[in-house]
Order: structure tokens, then C-alpha cells, then sequence
């Protein structure tokens, strides 16, 4: 899958901006007055920037409103509802702490856990797709989730959920690639099987449908950078989970440690959601004998 | 709504012969020049005379090489459009309503005018039968062209879709599945035609009937019974001369 950078910023950003305002939400640092509007409006920046740049990519976006109606069957309709509402609820809170109204904090705390189902109905946009072995397992939602509370934990300033979340993502970014590295040889499909011309015998591409790539190819099928896979790995996996992790462990607990930490864990969140959609392969690619 | 029908009165599809296929691409032609004037959006091309000509089409034909384990290679055209799937992920993927599956005839449809383009369904359908039209930000494919079939203004003969209609070979049928006496029932049960991916659970409409066992093909030269003449006489005498001297 052509990895867009509209939806990889939109993934990454909004799943941080969620998990900082878990942390705020459920009071595990609790600011007040103008730090905390900048804290809460860091959260919300990122979380409502993440969403809007997914519209980016929309053909019609003005059309948008529409994706709320269709909730019963659709994981895009249910994160849009997800999103708002759970931006919704924190509000008062929000408001609570920057003007220092004391009010009480039970929509906090429903927010918070409203924060990683938002993510999670993110995740499962994507799970959801058979069509895209590598996708169509459990370590997709895993994953998000553990990006979530790993960057929300940094930006909140946490040294412990920032290590449990680091260790959680080393295991579901590995979980993710070991499983997805073999998905979709296990789902056995081939250009011969996707044809049914197995039955005749050994199928190969002649000839190409169209003489220059169309959306499809476009969309679906992308080698260009397979290349860069090997390298990406361990950055993903070195700046988005074990730096920051070991950064806030081992470094002084100073806003500069955990500014510091975020960044170089956005850089790997980044590095991996690239890897999330250059690596995927579409089964509709079989009919071009490319995946 | 994009939950789908338990049930369709009717199962409208195509069964596809890649027997006969000759690959002549007129159901892309056809199918490009039916629904590039009618029923929604246009099918947009970008740099259509450029070094790097792309469109929309709703029908694309590949072309394979088969190896069988006995005898020559086969050429195998194989035309690849929407299947009209009766578990159709496009459908329930879509988060505005615009993508529905018909109760009356079961035909996948998109309504253009709640399609705000995200893509989604052309990711969901694993064989790639969407294509989101490049100049009109909206999700096109097969409408089985629902604008012909019940048309009441076309001759009789001509209420099938283009890519039926216009098939030189008669490679394509058009018909109803859930009537088991109709033609295309028939050509499934009889040239045991298939479903595409069925292990991924969509419930392909569609059929593709498979090509027709090939002859085994003479090993032996057609001139064999030829370079098989002994000669006689003088002839005869020279061959056998020139065979010692050889």
C-alpha cells in the first residue's frame, strides 16, 4: 500500500494527541491555569491536526459530515464518532483545570478510556481489510494502541507508563512484523490461485492490462522503497521504543529529557507507520504478478 | 445504508468464458463509451496523450501465460471487473452510505453524491473492481449498467450490459444466478464455472469458466509419412552410392 503522508501524519498524530489527553484526562498530572491550556491545547492540537489531515486525502471532503450516518457497520464511521465524542467529554476538564473551576473529574476519566477506543477503531480500519494480509491480524490495534500510550506517556512527562509503554510497543512492533512477514504467504493466494488458472497450469504474466500504472497500481502496489525496509526496522524500533523509553529511565526527569524523547519517539512512530503501509501488500496485486 | 441484504430477490452477474476470451479489449471500449455519458460521473483520463496515458475504466482485460504440465503454453485472456459480491467488504466499509448492494437485483452500487472519496472500499475489495475517478473525487465501478438493463427506450437486445453486448465471442453472459434455469445457471453447472478468492468469503456474483482441455498436439513432424520415401531405380542406386562415400 502507497504509504500517503496525509494518513501516515494523521495516524501518528492523532494516536499521541489521544494518548496525552488519556493521561490528562484520568489526572495522572494535573496542571493548572496557562500550562494547563498549553498542555491540554498540545493534546487537542495534535489530535484534532491528525483528523484533519486524514480529510486531506479525501476526494470530496466537503462531504465529510456524512461519515458519521453509516456507524453500525463501518470502522470509519465509528472512529469519526469515537473522535468527537471523546473530544467532547474532555472539554469540561479541560476547562476545569486552565480556568480552575474545580469541577469534578468523572468525564475525565471516561474520556481517557474513550481516548484508547478512538484509537482503537483507528487501528481496526485497517485490521479489518482481508484483502491486506499483513493487516488482518490482531497485532494492528496492538500496536496503535501501544504508540498511543508510549507517546502520551512522554508528552504527559510519565517515567512509568513511558517504560511499560515502551516495552509494550518492542513486543507488538516485533509481534507486527514477524507475523505480518509471513501473512501473506499463509493466506496461500497467487496469481494462479487469484485467476483460478491453477487448475490449467503455471500462470505468468503476458501482458499488462493498461500500458502505464492506474489508480489501483497507484494505491495498492508499492515497490519503489522496499529497499530501505532492512534500515527502517531498527530505527523504528530504536527511536520510537527503546530510546525514549531508556531516556526517561536513565536521563534527569526534566522537561527537556521528555521534549527531547517525544521528538526522537515521533521520528520512529513515523518510521513505522511508513513501514505499515510501504510493506503492506494488497492481494489485488497478484492480478498484475506485482505486490 | 451499507449494512447488506440478507437476501436479493435476484442475483444480477456475468459469467465470464475465458475460453473463448480472445482478449480484443472492445469490453473495455464499450463499457469506457456507455458509461462515460450517462449514469453519474464521467470516466475522467489524465494526460491521455502523454507519456504516461491513465483513466478510469470499470472493466480492465490481463493477459496470462499458462504453463500446463503436458503440451504448449496458453494464452489466457482474462477480463476483471466488479463481481457484485454478495458479502461485499466495499459495502460495509463505507462510512457515508454512498456504497449499497441492491435489494431487488443485488447490484453494488455507489451513490456518488455521498461519496466523499476516502478510498476505503477500493482497499476492502481484493479485486481491485473500484477505482476513485482522479478529476471527480468519487468512487466509480461496474454498475452492471443498471442504466441499460431496465431501459425501456433500448430495443429489447440491447438491455444488457455494454461489455455483454458488444463481446465479439460471446465470452461474457449476462443474467440471473438466483434462477437456476437461466442461461447463465446453466453454463455455471455445465463448464463448472468458479467463484475468484473464495476463501476470502466475498460471495463473488460473477462467474469465470475455466478454458477447455486443449488436443495433445502431435509429437511427430506433419511431413514424417514424406521424408520417409525410399528411392528406387537409378535414384535408388545414387542414394546408396553417395551413402558410402558420405
Amino acid at each position: 500500500m502507497t504509504p500517503a503522508p496525509s494518513v501516515i501524519l494523521f495516524t501518528v498524530l492523532s494516536g499521541m494527541g489521544f494518548g496525552l489527553l488519556a493521561f490528562l484526562g484520568a489526572g495522572f498530572v494535573q496542571p493548572v491555569g496557562w500550562v494547563a491550556f498549553f498542555h491540554w491545547g498540545l493534546g487537542y492540537a495534535l489530535a484534532v491536526g491528525g483528523l484533519s489531515a486524514a480529510t486531506f486525502h479525501l476526494g470530496n471532503p466537503q462531504r465529510a459530515l456524512r461519515a458519521f450516518t453509516q456507524w453500525q457497520t463501518s470502522w470509519l464511521s465509528r472512529e469519526a464518532w469515537a473522535s468527537v465524542v471523546t473530544l467532547l467529554l474532555l472539554a469540561p476538564v479541560a476547562l476545569s483545570d486552565w480556568l480552575g473551576l474545580g469541577w469534578p473529574r468523572v468525564t475525565g476519566l471516561i474520556g481517557a478510556v474513550a481516548c484508547f477506543g478512538t484509537v482503537f477503531t483507528t487501528s481496526m480500519i485497517y485490521a479489518q481489510i482481508a484483502a491486506v494480509p499483513r493487516w488482518n491480524n490482531w497485532t494492528v490495534p496492538v500496536m496503535f494502541l501501544s504508540f498511543e500510550l508510549t507517546g502520551g506517556a512522554l508528552l504527559a512527562g510519565q517515567v512509568w507508563p513511558a517504560l511499560i509503554g515502551g516495552i509494550a510497543l518492542i513486543l507488538a512492533l516485533y509481534a507486527h512484523k514477524t507475523k505480518g512477514d509471513v501473512a501473506f504467504a499463509k493466506r496461500g493466494q497467487t496469481l494462479g490461485k487469484a485467476t483460478g488458472l491453477d487448475q490449467v497450469g503455471s500462470a505468468t504474466v503476458f501482458e499488462q492490462p493498461h500500458t502505464s500504472p492506474n489508480y489501483l497500481m497507484r494505491e495498492m502496489i508499492y515497490v519503489v522503497a522496499r529497499k530501505h525496509v532492512a534500515r527502517l526496522w531498527p530505527i523504528a524500533f530504536g527511536a520510537a521504543a527503546i530510546l525514549p523509553a531508556g531516556m526517561v529511565v536513565l536521563l534527569p526527569h526534566h522537561l527537556l529529557t521528555f521534549a527531547m524523547a517525544a521528538v526522537i519517539h515521533l521520528t520512529g512512530a513515523a518510521a513505522s507507520r511508513w513501514l505499515f503501509f510501504a510493506q503492506a501488500e494488497h492481494v489485488v496485486g497478484l492480478y498484475y504478478g506485482q505486490r | 445504508m451499507t449494512q447488506l441484504p440478507t437476501h436479493t430477490d435476484k442475483k444480477l452477474g456475468l459469467v465470464i468464458d475465458l475460453d473463448t476470451c480472445v482478449g480484443c479489449q472492445a469490453c473495455v471500449t464499450a463499457c469506457k463509451g456507455w458509461n462515460d455519458q450517462g449514469y453519474g460521473a464521467e470516466l475522467s483520463d489524465q494526460n491521455p496523450y502523454g507519456a504516461e496515458p491513465s483513466g478510469t475504466f470499470l472493466n480492465r482485460v490481463h493477459s496470462y501465460q499458462v504453463q500446463p504440465d503436458i503440451g504448449a503454453a496458453q494464452i489466457i485472456n482474462f477480463p476483471r471487473s466488479c463481481l457484485h459480491c454478495e458479502d461485499a467488504p466495499c459495502v460495509t466499509v463505507c462510512p457515508t452510505g454512498a456504497s449499497y448492494k441492491r435489494t431487488e437485483d443485488g447490484i453494488v452500487l455507489v451513490n456518488e453524491d455521498a461519496c466523499i472519496g476516502c478510498g476505503l472500499c477500493a482497499w476492502a475489495c481484493p479485486y481491485g473492481a473500484r477505482e476513485l475517478d482522479q478529476a471527480a473525487g468519487v468512487m466509480k465501478k461496474c454498475t452492471l449498467c443498471v442504466d441499460r438493463i431496465y431501459n425501456e427506450n433500448l430495443p429489447e437486445e440491447d438491455r444488457e450490459p455494454a461489455c455483454v453486448r458488444t463481446c465479439p465471442t460471446n465470452a461474457r453472459h449476462f443474467g440471473d444466478f438466483a434462477d437456476p434455469d437461466s442461461k447463465v445457471s446453466k453454463l455455471v453447472a455445465e463448464r463448472g464455472g468458479y467463484d475468484l478468492m473464495p476463501d476470502l468469503k466475498t460471495k463473488p456474483t460473477n462467474k469465470y469458466l475455466p478454458p477447455r482441455k486443449k488436443d495433445i498436439p502431435q509429437e511427430a513432424s506433419l511431413l514424417a509419412p514424406l521424408l520417409d520415401i525410399q528411392a528406387t531405380g537409378f535414384a535408388g542406386w545414387l542414394d546408396k552410392v553417395l551413402g558410402k562415400l558420405g
